[in-house]
């Protein structure tokens, strides 16, 4: 209970009480009964987010894992035939297959270069953006606001277009002739690689430097008045004190990459020639919807969920480690 | 503060210059959409394309809006991002308040659950969803794509919003309440105002979710489509083997503008936005 204080009416007292049901991180735990009353107020806020979820996100996850483990093709879902359980089955079917070794590879690959690529790119312009003046930070940052608001279907056909073997202006302008970007396995992983980092470096390079930002002016200038180098200024004193950042955008910019749809999807055709550009998430929507084998695709579903919860346990500590209070 | 200071001439001009260069190359791809929707028929199937036209013409705008229906699918696609925006934004700060201002049971667990559920592949439950929406008679409906974006946009949203909910003083909240203030008056009156540059921040992400959505509209929206979104309007120009070049930039040049007015309105808001995120 809260201290009476000696001015206070009891009308006030009661109010105070009234107080007490939030949250305030430095008073005790109300106790008692007036702790289970509020209780409730709480979950009421919580209920439509709750709502929503649990029937549009957990129960869907549970179905997932539950078509994986039953045989699920046109016939089952026309209501044709009886479904049966397959155990694991569906899963030893998957693991081998060699295509889904191969997938899990280039999807794994892909998204570190993904990832990669975009933080340097987001945290190199946002140190830049910090040693230019007005007009051309508004003009940088502008630019990248563009890139960023762009819808991922028409950044991937614009893309196409600027590569285009016959009408682009890049192959003009390298000189390439009518050389295909999207015929080989590897330029065509770049060339999508490309768009990607143009579309998602702008999330990286605002959410770092509005971080640069909020560093005191003094820290900064009592480094360069002892004499370190920027190389060291930004080693010793700007990325320790942006740690927390830089591991948000970098999870985030994990989980993204990892998903990518639809710049594969629409930029390799659905996958490229005989699915040699295929990620995880094109896979399993080709096997569910192209070839009606929708409990191979749910399989590779929750292959996918598996890895990016294991990349979230990772997150988890870290923030652990780093003492953050939830 | 004012780093620029710091830098030494020659290297700040050498900063700027490579900084405007940058900022050319990645508007570029930009410049080239909107270029590409204005070129006359025969310029665009040029092999020798230049990065100006002197003759702009609207023919390809005209067969984008001359399509069936494009008007339709633009409102469609509007109508989505602008449900799950505002629908998304309330019920986060809801949740956000409640995980913030409250100590309760499981609130530690709710908060990694929320936490959790970013990181599910939201196209891999696209097969689950499907059954779903087929057994509650929601295929081929725009409930169908509103529905789960407002679920997949959610968990970030709170997150976010978590640090500018904590960010609001208590003192404030105990006057609210000493002066007789209700807890919903509250709530709607003070908190909602005082959080609303966050809600800003948030609801770029949830727009760009929504207006980006491609995958479900392409498997939820099957047979009538007069419920059809601008991704699919776009595939129409877009065949792989023989695209119509002029059609598909006119068409994502459409297609790109509202997000661009969007961010331009938010622009300031954002950034100070993901400042006050981070700081958290």
């Amino acid at each position: 209970m809260t201290p009476v204080t000696p001015n206070s009416s009891g009308v006030l007292e009661r109010r105070r009480v009234r107080v007490d049901r939030g949250f305030s991180r430095s008073s005790p735990r109300p106790q008692g009964r007036s702790r289970r009353r509020n209780q409730k107020t709480p979950w009421l806020y919580l209920a439509p987010a709750l709502v929503v979820l649990g029937g549009l996100l957990v129960y869907p996850v549970y179905q997932l894992g539950l078509i994986s483990f039953f045989e699920y093709t046109q016939a089952q879902v026309s209501g044709g035939e009886p479904t049966t359980f397959q155990g694991f089955g569906n899963y030893s079917e998957l693991f081998s297959d060699p295509q889904f070794w191969q997938v899990l590879l280039a999807t794994v690959v892909f998204a570190a270069a993904c990832v990669v690529s975009t933080l340097a790119v987001g945290c190199a312009l946002a140190v830049l953006l910090t040693r230019v003046r007005a007009v051309p930070r508004l003009a940088l940052m502008l630019a990248a606001l563009g890139a960023w608001a762009t819808p991922a279907i028409t950044g991937s056909t614009v893309w196409l277009f600027l590569f285009d073997p016959d009408f682009g202006p890049v192959n003009r302008l390298l000189g390439l002739g009518d050389h295909s970007w999207t015929y080989g396995r590897f330029s065509a992983f770049f060339l999508v690689l490309l768009e990607v980092v143009w579309c998602s470096f702008p999330f990286v390079m605002v959410t770092v430097y509005a971080g640069i930002r909020s560093v005191p002016a003094e820290v900064l200038e009592a480094a360069a008045l002892d004499g370190a180098s920027q190389w060291r200024i930004w080693r010793s004193v700007l990325a320790p004190m942006l740690r927390p950042i830089l591991v948000v955008v970098t999870i985030q910019s994990v989980i993204w990459d990892f998903k990518v749809f639809t710049q594969i999807y629409v930029m390799t055709n659905g996958g490229g020639i005989a699915g040699q550009n295929l990620v995880l998430n094109v896979y399993a929507y080709q096997k569910a919807f192209a070839s009606s084998q929708y409990s191979l695709g749910s399989a590779i579903g929750v292959v996918m969920l598996l890895i990016l919860l294991a990349v979230t346990l990772v997150y988890l500590r870290l923030l652990r480690r780093q003492g953050e209070e939830l | 503060m004012n780093p620029a200071r710091l830098v030494r001439r020659p290297w700040r001009l050498l900063a700027e210059a490579s900084a405007l260069l940058i900022a050319v190359v990645v508007a570029f791809p930009l410049y080239w959409m909107v270029l590409g929707a204005f070129k006359p028929a025969g310029e665009i199937e040029s092999s020798e394309p230049r990065p100006w036209t002197l003759d702009p013409s609207l023919d390809s705008f005209r067969r984008v809006f001359e399509q069936n229906e494009f008007g339709r699918y633009f409102v469609n696609s509007l109508v989505v991002a602008c449900t799950v925006v505002i629908a998304s934004a309330l019920i986060a700060f809801l949740a956000a308040t409640a995980v913030t201002r409250f100590r309760f049971r499981f609130r530690t667990t709710l908060l990694i659950m929320f936490l959790v559920a970013q990181m599910v592949p939201v196209e891999a439950l696209t097969i689950p969803l499907f059954f779903l929406m087929r057994d509650f008679g929601q295929l081929n409906t725009l409930g169908s794509l509103i529905l789960p974006h407002i679920a997949f946009s959610l968990p970030f949203a709170i997150w976010m919003l978590r640090g500018f909910v904590k960010a609001v003083p208590e003192a404030i909240e105990e006057a609210a309440y000493i002066d007789g203030a209700s807890r919903s008056r509250f709530l709607w009156q003070i908190l909602f105002p005082l959080v609303f540059p966050g809600l800003v921040a948030t609801s770029v992400f949830s727009f760009i979710s929504a207006w980006n959505d491609f995958l479900f509209a392409k498997s939820f929206i099957i047979s009538d489509t007069s419920q059809s979104t601008l991704p699919m309007a776009l595939l129409v120009f877009y065949k792989p083997d023989e695209p119509d070049w002029g059609g598909v930039m006119a068409a994502s040049t459409v297609m790109t503008i509202p997000v661009l007015i969007f961010f331009v309105l938010v622009q300031r808001r954002l950034v100070s936005g993901l400042g006050g995120a981070v700081k958290d």
